[in-house]
């Protein structure tokens, strides 16, 4: 609403004019940007969202070969103990091979996708728990089925191996581990 | 010209004042006698004015009285424990503090609903199931939700308070009528009457006596920061605390207010002088 | 006046490949840029455009609100709520569009008041004041619905007493009221719907503003003398003169706008709202948004039966009959000048039904009971004699003073010392259709 001419009338003082509109203008554009900033803030996770508790999982019950898909932050997540056989063809997998190199672990940033990295650790290298979101768009991947006999999407072909890593379709990333750590033997805490 | 833009003005100014008619309308019995029978008293709050902020030391002993007398009666559904980091309150402390209600979660693998140790996205757990049992654990009297109560609280202010209202900003109805009461009780006057069960109390709201009995007592809750133990502090206490509940963002409100305030009067300054400068063009 | 011949001139290649296909920058250009307004207007005449700015205002603050809100009885409060604590901004978004409402309504009724002041309403202006009606008919409706939204106690009950004015109306009366609320008492269907209506009403009156901008630049503005616009002398441009002032204007509201929703943010409303609606329990002084109070009063005012009508259906008449007697404004004035300016008389009554229509709002927020009750009757009497009695008889009795020849006269010789009205003979009105 503050459109305004900026042309020095002749004979006027144009430069304290024009100094005085500009400043108008400026302000004008300043305050109608800054009320925009509520209207796209609010869209933004609220404060209830964003302090949503971890989950903490019983997995006293799964015996070698079983898994289980537990809701964090409104996304599946796949705890799975893994067979003998899984984990030594993951380990097999020269890293030379995967399509995505990053192990994608918060737990440990930026490490190579090695199946150690994927999986929960020394130790503990039968357990992988992992966000059972498909990096390519966001389908839920069946287990145990695809190519390598891990994961696989069905909406757009993507296939996992055992440790989650993608290795052939159009899905950039390995599947995503969340933080989490075992609070006990039996216990996951995930978040 | 002068003249109607000063007659529409102080239209404006007089539907100001219908206008509060309606605010403070609300809550009042107009049958004789009126209650409340006193007004409330004003208290001098930190968190009023244009300024207005909360003192977190008293917050944080508003919440001890909140906990360790009110919430045996009083829900507070929509507070959080993670809200407690406005009282200043780190992370750590409000998960100890949490750790200390247990909430009800499931249902489990066995479809089973257990308990569980309260953490920071939980809110505080209220002190019955429901409505029912509330009112008949209090003689029938179902305690209200302190979640908003210092919102939800508002004695007429009458005329000509109202109007003034809008310039000195007053908006601590709330917690000036909780402190009210809590410190207000009373032996009843000679003659008057009042319902069995219930204690009079000349600010309540709502009649000459409330089913509340007076829940506070000198020294009922220890202070460690060396405030007195009394329980006029305990009211002021409390009452800055709900008012804290009911409107956790007040201080950013005010702070964020001066700016765009300050911002507009700048605005509006520039858009004078350009305006003269354009108009100084014509006759008009 | 407009609409005689456009002066757009598209500058560059694109602009004139768009204007000879979809003229839209020619109408913008012709509507808000080279569009001739009277030289003389003041700030009473910056409303209209301070409207439009709070209607956007309204829309865009109820619509990211929208994203929050859950339209159930279970949930609404609760929602509600979580905007105010948990959604980033919430607090300040909800507290906008709250007191949007009611500034919304502060600057309708100034808008009112300044065309009743002027003559705004007196041909060739109809229409558009009749839309204007349509407005405020429409405003009223939202603004209703949208206070039942948050599902506290006095959203409730203002929804239970104002959805009741329909059982007053014998045989359809009922099933009416049944057929607005889905239901025999106001309750989960009633929330939806409300919800829905809410959302779509102010659409509508986006859609009414157009046709009423539309009405206003066919016929022009009306300006203080009252007088229309004869030569170019007489105008200036829309920008940057007029437009200029109105953000002047619209300025200064925001600061009494933001005083409000930071300061005192729940001064206009009701701390019974901030108790989840309860059907079981009636809140012990129910009174409506302050805007609505004028109308709760005459609504209050008919305590007797008139004839065959009882006072309950007597009441809704009265109250639905003062605004539709809007409608019929510009044919109740017999006055041949159009502002108030030059009518010495009218300027009185004027200003006594300002402070009467104030009155009568403060008398609808007191309790029906003493002498409340007659002022109320008596008011509202003086409300309807305004319009009914006073406007069509002081036409014909009253002597107006001379009116100016034309707009530039009026400007100049107030300029030149304002020698007053110089004692020549009445000159004749401007009243061409």
């Amino acid at each position: 609403m503050s459109e305004h001419e900026t042309t020095a009338e002749p004979g006027g003082e144009p430069t304290r004019r024009d100094f005085l509109f500009l400043t108008t203008g400026m302000a004008a554009v300043v305050g109608g940007a800054t009320v925009a900033w509520p209207f796209i803030d609010q869209m933004r996770p609220d404060a209830s969202t964003l302090a949503l508790a971890s989950v903490e999982v019983d997995v006293s019950s799964l015996s070698e070969g079983m898994s289980l898909t537990v809701q964090w932050r409104g996304r599946p997540v796949f705890i799975r103990n893994r067979t003998e056989e899984e984990v030594e063809a993951a380990q097999a997998v020269e890293l030379a091979e995967l399509k995505d190199p990053v192990a994608r672990n918060e737990n440990i940033p930026n490490a190579e996708a090695t199946d150690l990295n994927r999986s929960a650790g020394e130790g503990m290298e039968n357990w992988i728990v992992m966000i059972g979101s498909c990096t390519h768009l966001g389908c839920v991947p069946l287990g145990q089925a695809g190519d390598y006999n891990g994961w696989f999407c069905p909406c757009h072909g993507s296939h996992y191996d055992t440790a989650g890593r993608i290795r052939r379709g159009p899905a950039p990333e390995n599947l995503p581990v969340p933080p989490f750590e075992f609070i006990s033997d039996s216990m996951i805490r995930i978040g | 010209m002068k003249k109607l833009v000063s007659g529409l003005l102080s239209l404006a100014f007089l539907a100001g004042l219908a206008m509060s008619g309606a605010a403070f309308a609300q809550e009042e019995e107009h049958e004789t006698p009126h209650y409340p029978l006193h007004k409330p008293e004003h208290v001098d709050w930190s968190f009023a004015g244009p300024f207005g902020h909360y003192d977190k030391g008293q917050l944080q002993r508003g919440l001890k009285v909140y906990t360790e007398v009110c919430a045996a009666c009083h829900s507070m559904d929509r507070v959080a424990f993670r809200n407690l980091e406005d009282l200043g309150y780190s992370e750590d402390q409000v998960r100890t503090l949490a750790g200390n209600y247990e909430v009800e979660d499931g249902p489990d693998a066995g479809g089973d609903m257990f308990m569980r140790p309260a953490t920071g996205s939980d809110t505080f757990p209220a002190p019955f199931a429901n409505p029912e049992a509330a009112a008949a654990s209090n003689g029938g009297a179902v305690p209200p939700d302190f979640s908003l109560i210092a919102k939800a609280r508002a004695v007429e202010r009458g005329f000509p308070n109202f109007v003034f209202d809008i310039f000195t900003m007053y908006a601590e109805n709330g917690p000036d009528y909780i402190h009210s009461l809590l410190t207000g009780y009373e032996e009843a006057p000679e003659g008057t009457e009042i319902p069995q069960g219930t204690y009079y109390n000349p600010y309540y709201i709502n009649g000459p006596s409330l089913a509340m009995a007076p829940p506070l007592s000198e020294g009922i809750v220890t202070y460690d920061d060396g405030a007195p133990e009394t329980v006029e502090q305990y009211s002021r206490d409390v009452s800055a605390f709900l008012m804290w509940a009911a409107e956790p963002h007040l201080e950013e409100r005010k702070a964020l207010g001066f700016k765009v305030i300050v911002f507009l009067l700048i605005f509006g300054t520039l858009l004078y002088f350009t305006k003269k400068t354009i108009w100084s063009r014509i006759e008009h | 006046m407009s609409g005689d011949h456009s002066t757009y001139v598209p500058s560059s290649g694109v602009g004139k490949w768009v204007d000879s296909r979809l003229p839209l920058p020619r109408l913008m250009h012709d509507s808000f840029v080279s569009y001739p307004v009277p030289r003389n207007l003041n700030y009473a005449y910056t409303f209209g455009g301070i409207l439009m700015v709070m209607l956007v205002v309204q829309i865009l603050t109820g619509v990211v609100l929208a994203m929050h809100y859950a339209a159930s009885t279970q949930m609404a409060f609760d929602s509600v709520e979580k905007i105010m604590r948990d959604v980033n901004s919430g607090w300040l978004l909800r507290y906008m569009h709250a007191n949007g409402a009611s500034f919304f309504f502060i600057a309708v009724y100034i808008h009112i008041f300044r065309g009743l002041y002027y003559g705004s309403y007196k041909a060739p202006r109809e229409i558009l004041w009749i839309l204007g009606v349509v407005i405020l008919l429409l405003m009223m409706a939202t603004a209703f619905m949208g206070y039942v939204l948050p599902w506290g106690q006095m959203s409730f009950w203002g929804a239970t007493v104002i959805t009741g004015f329909f059982t007053a109306f014998p045989v359809i009366g009922e099933p009416l009221q049944q057929l607005l609320l889905g239901g025999f008492a106001v309750d989960n269907p009633t929330l939806n719907r409300f919800f829905s209506l809410h959302y779509l009403l102010p659409f509508m009156i986006a859609g009414v503003v157009i046709l009423h901008v539309w009405a206003l630049h066919v016929t022009g503005q009306t300006n203080p003398t009252g007088v229309d616009v004869k030569t170019k002398t007489d105008t200036v441009a829309f920008t940057p003169y007029a437009t200029l002032k109105d953000a002047l204007a619209m300025v200064v509201f925001f600061v009494f706008f933001a005083y409000f929703i930071f300061y005192i943010p729940n001064y206009l409303g009701h701390a019974d709202n901030y108790i989840q609606a309860n059907p079981l329990v009636t809140p012990s002084h129910i009174v409506p948004e302050w805007y609505f109070l004028p109308f709760y009063a005459i609504l209050r005012a008919i305590t007797f039966n008139i004839g065959p009508i009882d006072s309950k259906l007597g009441g809704v008449l009265a109250m639905f009959g003062s605004i539709a007697v809007l409608f019929f404004l510009p044919w109740l004035d017999t006055s041949r000048v159009r502002s108030a300016v030059y009518r010495p008389w009218y300027k009185v009554f004027f200003w006594v039904f300002a402070i009467n229509a104030v009155f009568l709002g403060w008398l609808g927020s007191r309790p029906a009971e003493g002498w409340y009750v007659t002022a109320s009757q008596l008011s509202t009497l003086y409300y309807f004699a305004f319009f009914l009695i006073i406007m069509p008889l002081l036409g014909m009795i009253e002597t107006p003073r001379r009116v100016p020849n034309s707009i530039s006269e009026a400007v100049l010789s107030r300029k030149n010392g304002g020698s007053g009205q110089p004692a020549a003979a009445v000159s004749a009105p401007e009243d061409r259709a």
